[in-house]
């Protein structure tokens, strides 16, 4: 966003900045706090992770991490990280089209095939199971990254679909016009016009989805064992029967959270660039 | 290429192109019609048949008798499953508590998210920072968050809340049994109140300056710029918000799972989690699909009714 | 014409490959009869790992301090046996157990080997769908079967024969902090009566400084809640069946035996004992914030330095019985759909050994051993040193427990704090839900059991004649 916009921005909206600043992270902390804790968590040792009272003062150790990787972590990370990053952009392709064709060249029955869409989310994912794992099993699938990517793309295109609809629908008639006018075809509108202006929801659409796949854990468990395991595996499996174990997990589940951590800061750098409005008129 | 109409009503159905009439306009319009498609094809085919097959399957299942721990079970049962469904208590039981949990923490989400990207939407210290600290709770696996919060946060002995709340003579209270519902509402409210903040904030961030401009320029002052201008413009990305995170808390499964195990009693038991018992624990596929179909069907009604009457999203426009 | 779905859909999952399937699975499955048929024939080589080529075997395994002892030493398995790699799959109890069981009802093959339980194994056995180890073991010399503690022999065999080989063993044993009952005036019988523990837990219970008499699971799971529970209802003289299947759940002596428990729990148990399993427990007794904890003896294991300093252990505290500690093993079995069976007996063969127990010892520490497994560990003068305190009870109370004769009156099923039905791991989940609603105080114990015995009921249909 420029410079001149967001101080236009800010002059409308009134109020100190320090104000809201300070309101800001005292809502923000409130709400990472838990996370904040669970990071914590992982620099104690197990006793103190579960001590009474709890252990607000101590000296950080990274032992419970080093118990962690000494598992053999990377093969989990690498397969959600081609699980996600598959099934994100699959979606971004199948569902940027999609949503053209449901908000700014609206087929006929547009309400139908979005109605059709979400329903596909309606049903609970315990109930097809053992139906899916009959039928990926017969198809050879099974503990194969490649029916992760398939399913968690079917998973989140629904999802996508709608998200990038809304954000499609808010982009002005006017620029159409003017890039009909200018000859622009399919393409030529999709890369130049509404590319550029969908940018902020594109961020948001990515980000829900990469967080949606990487966290994923019962298809994953259920259609992968040893080669395409992803990281939320890794992760429940540090949940022991028999011993003390929330430093351990808060420790696995840091490491997991930390390239998801990094996917939203660099989405929402895209969710500070606004349309420069100057350029419409 | 023709150009189409600029003002169309706001009614869902075919599109009209200008001069309809015009010989080989009929052609021309199924050619329109099919380029129209073309984009939206690969999405839906893609969907309908990874979806559908297994629904089918699901479908198919629902009415044998097939139990995994007993080889030899399969059998055809009609519609013994069903039956079985809509006469146990259980179901009406997870029938309710899905609904409550639902309408209570899209609600609180959907206010506080929307709360919350007004906020961020403004000009910040370190607004990168408190936009990246705000998605927290979204990012963290579920699973690992719904234990820190039940063992580490809200446990009456060794719990964090506990500790703080002690000294204010709040201590020892044992949160999530006696509270089990508004655990897991909370617990759910903290994880989506960021999806619906991105959502909003989304929008936000491509509502047009010159509106608010202009209105201020006409004396508005904020709160009735925000009652007739900002909040009739998210409305749209409200209600998806709200849609989108009803699917998703509808489905509500490791938080409950991992703090009250559906209980005391069946108090915290939803659908998911009822299915859960019945298919993992059970190990009955027939009734687990009867009871995934017997999900859809009601969630097929409440949805079309709600989206037809409550949401303006659903409504197509024709823009061109 | 051939219509692969109407095979996928008509196919009867049995025993036996022999169904329709779709024209490659079908082919597919020949294959894997005939090298599992040649695999498992006495003589043959080791079903691909004979000359020098490699076979991976994936284990699933349970999440427990022993498993992870064991992922750490697969590189020394590795190194001497260089053709077999082992790929581990670590779940948490309630997955592992779900997807051992779907992988193996539905003959999917994922998993050469699986830890399982001893309420699996007879269930398996039965349906064929674990090997027999039986003929393994007699081809191993070394193996020392013998050796193996007897009630967790038995409790993993099946018509004489043993299906799975024990990787860790527990009973259950009550610990108490002998300086907080010294200071109450208490003394701990080394085998109590439930009467006595529940009469000094309300001695010892100090809500004022926050410290409750007993700690006791109330966490809803049949492994979790039902397991300490049932143990006591064994006790009292209730049983959850009579010989025709009839269910006891509102007869008098396991009524009583639940509203004991609630009312302990209520009275002088932790707080907020319904979300409690045995991680939360072990962390409130750790913390000194509970004098007494009745829970798996490996509860001993955890307890940290200055805790365990002060600990006593007593027997599973009695009523009508003598002993009434429960039975559980991890044993590793083999899936009979395994393509690799002789590898997979090359592993848990080894895992489950002497040598392997001694390699545990200098390799990771004296107190890492695999407990209630073997009789030998239990002579090893190293591990007296580290478990002296508390080696004896567990070992007692292990051999002590039998699976088969677990209730004063006769009972159709087997298992001590569970019932060795398939239809159990869901019944156990309701009746445990309603349980603790009366320890959350939501419901009374007459509510709870009324509703459990409905459940019951139906649970157990298919077996009434």
């Amino acid at each position: 966003m420029s410079i001149a916009t967001a101080r236009r921005r800010g002059a409308l909206l009134g109020g100190s900045k320090s104000f809201w600043s300070l309101l800001g992270w005292v809502v923000a902390i409130l709400f990472f706090f838990p996370v904040l804790w669970m990071v914590l968590e992982a620099l104690k040792s197990e006793p103190q992770a579960a001590s009474i009272p709890p252990t607000i003062l101590f000296a950080p150790t990274l032992d419970e991490f080093q118990s962690v990787l000494s598992r053999d972590f990377p093969p989990f990370f690498i397969n959600s990280a081609i699980a996600t990053i598959g099934s994100t952009l699959l979606v971004l392709v199948l569902g940027l089209p999609a949503a053209y064709a449901l908000a700014i060249r609206p087929v006929k029955r547009a309400r139908d095939a979005l109605f059709f869409f979400i329903s596909t989310r309606f049903l609970p994912f315990a109930a097809s199971l053992v139906p899916l794992y009959i039928l990926a099993r017969d198809l050879h699938v099974l503990d194969n990254i490649l029916a992760l990517i398939v399913i968690y793309t079917t998973i989140n295109l629904p999802l996508g679909v709608w998200l990038l609809r809304s954000f499609l629908l808010e982009i002005p008639n006017d620029l159409f016009e003017a890039a009909r006018v200018d000859g622009a075809g399919f393409f030529d509108e999709l890369i130049g016009v509404v590319l550029p202006l969908v940018m902020p929801g594109l961020a948001a659409t990515s980000l829900i989805c990469l967080i949606f796949t990487w966290n994923e854990f019962f298809y994953a468990v259920n259609l992968t064992s040893s080669i395409a395991a992803t990281s939320p595996i890794f992760l429940v499996g540090f949940i022991s029967g028999r011993g003390l174990f929330y430093a351990k997990l808060s420790a696995a589940a840091t490491l997991a959270s930390l390239p998801v951590l990094l996917a939203g800061w660099i989405a929402q750098k895209q969710l500070i660039r606004g349309l420069t409005m100057g350029a419409v008129k | 290429m023709s150009q189409p109409n600029v003002s169309k009503p706001a009614v869902p159905g075919p599109v009209v192109s200008a001069g309809a009439a015009r010989p080989g306009a009929a052609a021309s319009a199924r050619r329109d019609g099919w380029l129209r498609r073309l984009p939206l094809l690969p999405a839906l085919v893609y969907v309908f048949l990874i979806t559908q097959i297994p629904f089918a399957l699901t479908v198919y299942y629902s009415f044998f008798s097939w139990n995994l721990l007993q080889p030899g079970s399969f059998r055809f049962a009609g519609l013994q499953n069903y039956a079985a469904i809509l006469s146990e208590p259980s179901t009406r039981i997870a029938i309710a508590n899905t609904v409550v949990l639902t309408l209570l923490a899209v609600a609180i989400s959907v206010v506080i998210g929307v709360l919350v990207a007004m906020l961020l939407n403004r000009e910040l210290f370190g607004k990168g920072v408190i936009r990246t600290l705000m998605i927290g709770p979204f990012l963290v696996m579920p699973t690992a968050a719904a234990l820190i919060w039940k063992d580490t946060l809200l446990n009456p002995i060794f719990g964090l809340v506990d500790y703080v709340l002690s000294p204010i003579g709040l201590g020892h209270v044992d949160w999530v049994n006696r509270f089990p519902m508004a655990t897991i509402v909370t617990i759910e409210v903290w994880r989506w109140t960021p999806f619906m903040m991105l959502i909003v904030l989304a929008g936000l961030q491509s509502q047009n300056l010159e509106t608010l401009e202009a209105a201020r320029v006409d004396g508005a002052n904020a709160i009735s710029m925000f009652r007739y201008i900002t909040l009739p413009f998210i409305r749209p990305f409200v209600e998806l918000g709200a849609l989108l995170g009803s699917l998703f808390i509808v489905q509500t499964f490791d938080s409950i799972f991992m703090t009250t195990q559906g209980g005391p009693g069946q108090a915290t038991t939803n659908i998911p989690f009822l299915l859960y018992l019945v298919a993992f624990q059970g190990f009955d596929v027939g009734r687990a699909s009867a009871i995934g179909v017997f999900a859809v069907i009601l969630t097929m009604i409440v949805a079309s009714f709600a989206l037809r009457t409550l949401f303006t999203i659903f409504h197509v426009e024709a823009r061109r | 014409m051939h219509n692969p779905l109407a095979d996928m859909l008509f196919r009867l999952p049995e025993r036996a490959p022999v169904n329709a399937r779709p024209l490659s699975t079908r082919l597919v499955g020949l294959v894997i009869a005939v090298l599992a048929a040649a695999a498992c024939s006495p003589g043959a080589g080791g079903g691909g790992g004979g000359g020098g080529a490699q076979t991976t075997i994936t284990l699933a395994a349970v999440d427990n301090p022993q498993m992870e002892d064991l992922q750490k030493l697969v590189p020394e398995f590795q190194a001497q046996h260089s053709n077999i790699q082992v790929k581990i799959v670590i779940l948490p109890e309630n997955q592992l157990r779900q997807q051992v069981t779907q992988d193996i009802a539905t003959h999917s093959g994922r998993f050469d080997l699986a830890t399982i339980g001893t309420y699996e194994v007879p269930l398996w056995a039965k349906n064929g769908w674990i090997e027999n180890l039986g003929p393994y073991i007699q081809k191993t010399a070394s193996y020392d079967a013998s050796d193996l503690i007897p009630g967790v022999a038995k409790a993993l065999t099946y018509k004489d024969s043993l299906y799975a080989v024990p990787f860790y063993g527990e009973s259950s044993f009550l610990m108490y902090r002998k300086d907080m009952l010294q200071q109450a005036g208490v003394t701990m019988p080394e085998h109590p009566t439930w009467d006595e523990v529940a009469a000094a837990a309300r001695k010892v219970n100090d809500p004022g400084k926050g410290v409750s008499g007993i700690c006791l699971r109330g966490l809803p799971g049949w492994g979790e809640q039902l397991a300490p529970l049932d143990t006591v209802v064994n006790t009292f003289g209730g049983r959850w069946y009579d010989p025709q299947w009839n269910a006891q759940l509102t007869s008098p002596k396991f009524k009583s035996a639940v509203s004991f428990y609630v009312d302990l729990v209520r009275s002088a148990g932790e707080p907020g004992a319904a979300n409690d399993g045995f991680t939360e427990c072990l962390s409130i007794y750790n913390g000194g914030k509970a004098a007494m904890w009745y829970d798996a003896t490996v509860g001993a294991s955890n307890l940290t330095a200055s805790v365990a300093q002060n600990t006593g252990y007593a027997y599973a505290p009695v009523k009508e019985t003598k002993f009434s500690g429960w039975l559980w093993a991890w044993a590793l079995g083999m899936p009979s759909t395994s393509t690799r069976k002789d590898a997979a007996w090359t592993f848990m063969s080894w895992a489950t050994s002497k040598d392997y127990i001694k390699l545990v010892g200098t390799k990771l520490g004296w107190s890492h051993l695999p407990p209630g497994t073997r009789s030998s560990t239990y002579q090893l003068s190293e591990y007296q040193n580290v478990a002296g305190p508390f080696a004896k009870v567990t070992l007692d109370s292990i051999a002590q427990a039998d699976v088969n004769h677990p209730t004063v009156d006769p009972v159709p099923y087997i298992g001590i704090q569970y019932v060795g039905i398939p239809e159990f791991q869901e019944l156990g989940t309701q009746v445990s839900q309603q349980i603790a609603a009366a320890l959350a105080g939501t419901a009374t114990v007459d509510q709870a059991l009324q509703q459990s015995q409905q459940f019951a009921e139906t649970a157990a249909k298919n077996y009434k004649k």
